[in-house]
């Protein structure tokens, strides 16, 4: 047994006096956030968080339970405004616009930066409508056949088009848990959004539905800057570009994900990685 | 071992309090039904007799002017007496004669008077004409009055017992499906008596009832759930009053709509439009709370899903929270209606209680309510409201069967196309 407590302890004095280790900037950023503080009433859950997020990379989120890594996620598009206690503090530019600002129309912003939600949480309604709902919202089709594209294209790129064709007029509701994921993931890429946010995306999926979401994330980076939060460690090592570590609302370390996997240089980070807790 | 047997038999007893219960419950409602069956399905049917009605113009029509306006003035009752005479020629004396006459009902004059009303050429000529029977006698074929009773226990004696026993070996009598009782309104004489101005009434009220208190009731329910910021002492306030309100009772509601319908803004007294704005009130709440609990049930995800893609407040909202919770909020307005519906204490507040025999023309015309009906016929001790009173209560029945069956059946429709 490792003396935990005292671990704790440390671990605790260290995570709210330290400086982000790591190289927090990329050369060509698309997403920048500047000394992020978020607080849920008097409660902060996010200290003075810097990070670029790179063009066309997968930037993988861990950290324990409660560290604050899904209040950044949804930071980044804003979906923290629905929580009435949580506010939000810092600069957060994207493509040099700070999203953060009040002016700053979340229905515009929200169809630049997509999310997928920890659950499948398909529409009760066909697959078809499921994904044509938001190019509809947005204008994007001008007719049945502009939609009936897009939709077949967002389908098709995120691999369910082959599995769905013949029932496309079935509810979405109807498929097994890793294809309304998929249909999820599709239904986001159908409004075109530059950034894809993905919270825990495969944790209530199995093996076989989980690879499947990984080599989709895999192919999506060409076109999509993916931010993904996960607990699973492999995952993150599989499917990321860069690493950041979340801990107890700070962002400890950023980093290549191989780098943080083998050479971590934070002890906090070492500690998670290894598996003395989580 | 000896934990697992005391566990088998707690859970054994338990189901049989569960059964028991649910037996006790079925009884009691059997009970309910089969008295009220019993005692009023006799009241959809109805006694009439055959008179051989002579149209005669001398009584009708002297002058031969074949004007109505001059013959409805005629003697019509007279017509009624004679043809009686001619039935039972034997009967002589003046009380003998006048309790011949009453075995029809009052009525029968201007069934005939409508007879000749609608047919002027009729004068002259004679007709058999089936009219109503008084209600003793309608009680005495009905079985209600015991034949084989001393002749001073019972309400027809043994003259008219004797007419009536040759009528029926005649063929001169019959029962035939009451449509009194669904085309006209209240009467003293409970032959003539119907429920129309009470169904009416109801019917008006409701549609008020609705249309006052489904969008201002959806609408509050949404506002609140979906749009009202939280924590917020005014919001709060409100949710406790709506509430507080459903527990009110109804009786309350009719003194407010006294005050403040009829006293200060003067609204017509037991009109249906009154009565439908009381029941409103009452009836607010009831589909406020169904509504919000609906609106709460829709899973945070399905809104987050929508926001996520981009989607305004308005849009998730009603592109997607509101079809999921519509047959929750449209079965909390359905039994909200049955329970308006159901109610009588407002309703005699704002004078919905009266002894009202002009079917209503519209929402301002004086009326009454099924619930009311009951109420007023309850009163009278006469054997043949007993009956109507029971037929009343089938009928409201009926139609709270009916709704919540549609309640349920919406419940189930749109929980398919959901999911």
């Amino acid at each position: 047994m490792f003396d935990n407590e005292e671990l704790i302890k440390e671990t605790k004095s260290q995570a709210l006096n330290s400086e982000t280790v790591g190289d927090i900037h990329v050369d060509d950023p698309r997403i920048i956030a500047k000394n992020i503080n978020v607080f849920y009433g008097d409660k902060p859950a996010i200290n003075n968080a810097s990070i670029d997020i790179g063009k066309n990379e997968v930037l993988a989120m861990i950290g324990p339970s409660g560290c604050g890594k899904s209040t950044f996620l949804r930071c980044l598009n804003r979906m923290n405004d629905t929580i009435d206690t949580c506010r939000v503090e810092g600069e957060l530019f994207l493509d040099n616009e700070n999203i953060l600002d009040k002016k700053t129309d979340v229905v515009s912003l929200r169809a630049k930066v997509g999310m997928v939600f920890q659950k499948p949480n398909p529409f009760p309604k066909s697959i078809y409508d499921n994904v044509a709902y938001g190019p509809k919202i947005h204008g994007m089709a001008k007719n049945k056949i502009e939609l009936d594209e897009i939709v077949f294209k967002s389908l098709d790129k995120a691999g369910l088009f082959e599995e769905v064709k013949d029932r496309l007029d079935a509810p979405g509701t109807s498929i097994s848990g890793g294809q309304q994921q998929r249909l999820c993931i599709a239904r986001t890429i159908a409004v075109s959004p530059e950034v894809i946010l993905m919270d825990e995306p495969c944790s209530a999926l199995d093996p076989i539905a989980t690879a499947k979401i990984e080599e989709l994330i895999y192919d999506l980076k060409k076109n999509f800057t993916i931010v993904i939060v996960t607990h699973a460690m492999q995952q993150a090592a599989r499917v990321s570009q860069r690493t950041a570590y979340f801990h107890l609302g700070n962002l400890v370390e950023v980093g290549p994900t191989s780098k943080i996997f083998t050479t971590p240089q934070h002890k906090l980070t070492e500690s998670y990685i290894t598996g003395r807790f989580g | 071992m000896n934990n697992l047997k005391s566990r088998l038999a707690k859970e054994k007893r338990f189901k049989a309090y569960g059964i028991i219960s649910i037996i006790t419950a079925l009884t009691l409602l059997t009970i309910l039904f089969v008295s009220i069956f019993s005692q009023g399905y006799t009241a959809f049917q109805e006694t009439r007799i055959q008179l051989p009605v002579y149209f005669d113009q001398e009584i009708l029509d002297p002058n031969k002017t074949s004007d109505w306006d001059n013959i409805k003035k005629a003697n019509f009752n007279g017509l009624v007496k004679q043809s009686l005479r001619n039935l039972f020629p034997e009967v002589s004396g003046r009380s003998n004669k006048r309790k011949l006459y009453k075995i029809v009902s009052s009525s029968a004059e201007y069934q005939i008077r409508n007879i000749v009303n609608n047919d002027l050429s009729i004068i002259g000529s004679k007709q058999n004409i089936w009219v109503l029977a008084d209600d003793d006698v309608d009680m005495l074929i009905k079985g209600n009055i015991n034949r084989n009773l001393p002749e001073n226990e019972r309400r027809i004696d043994d003259q008219e017992l004797m007419w009536i026993e040759y009528l029926e070996s005649e063929n001169l009598i019959k029962k035939v499906f009451n449509k009194t009782l669904f085309t006209s309104g209240d009467s003293s004489e409970s032959e003539q008596s119907g429920i129309l101005v009470a169904l009416l009434g109801s019917f008006y009220a409701l549609l008020i009832t609705l249309a006052l208190s489904f969008p201002i009731g959806i609408a509050t329910a949404v506002y609140l759930e979906e749009f009202a910021p939280k924590d917020n002492k005014f919001v709060d306030f409100i949710e406790v009053n709506i509430n507080n309100l459903a527990a009110v009772p109804s009786i309350i509601f009719g003194l407010l709509g006294l005050a403040i319908f009829l006293n200060f803004f003067e609204m017509p007294r037991s009109a249906p439009l009154v009565g439908g704005m009381v029941l409103s009130l009452m009836t607010l709440p009831r589909i406020i709370i169904p509504a919000r609990a609906a609106l709460k049930s829709v899973p945070p995800s399905i809104r987050e899903g929508a926001l996520g893609l981009g989607a305004s407040n308005v849009q998730a909202v009603f592109n997607h929270v509101l079809p999921i919770a519509t047959p929750g909020m449209l079965t909390g307005t359905i039994i909200g209606m049955a329970q308006a519906l159901g109610e009588s204490a407002p309703l005699l507040i704002i004078g919905m209680v009266a002894f009202i025999v002009d079917v209503p023309q519209g929402f301002t015309d004086p009326a009454t309510a099924l619930p009311v009906q009951i109420y007023l016929w309850a009163d009278t001790p006469e054997r043949g409201f007993v009956e109507r009173t029971a037929a009343v209560i089938m009928v409201l029945l009926i139609f709270l069967i009916l709704m919540n069956s549609l309640a349920i059946y919406l419940r189930k429709k749109f929980e398919k196309n959901i999911t």
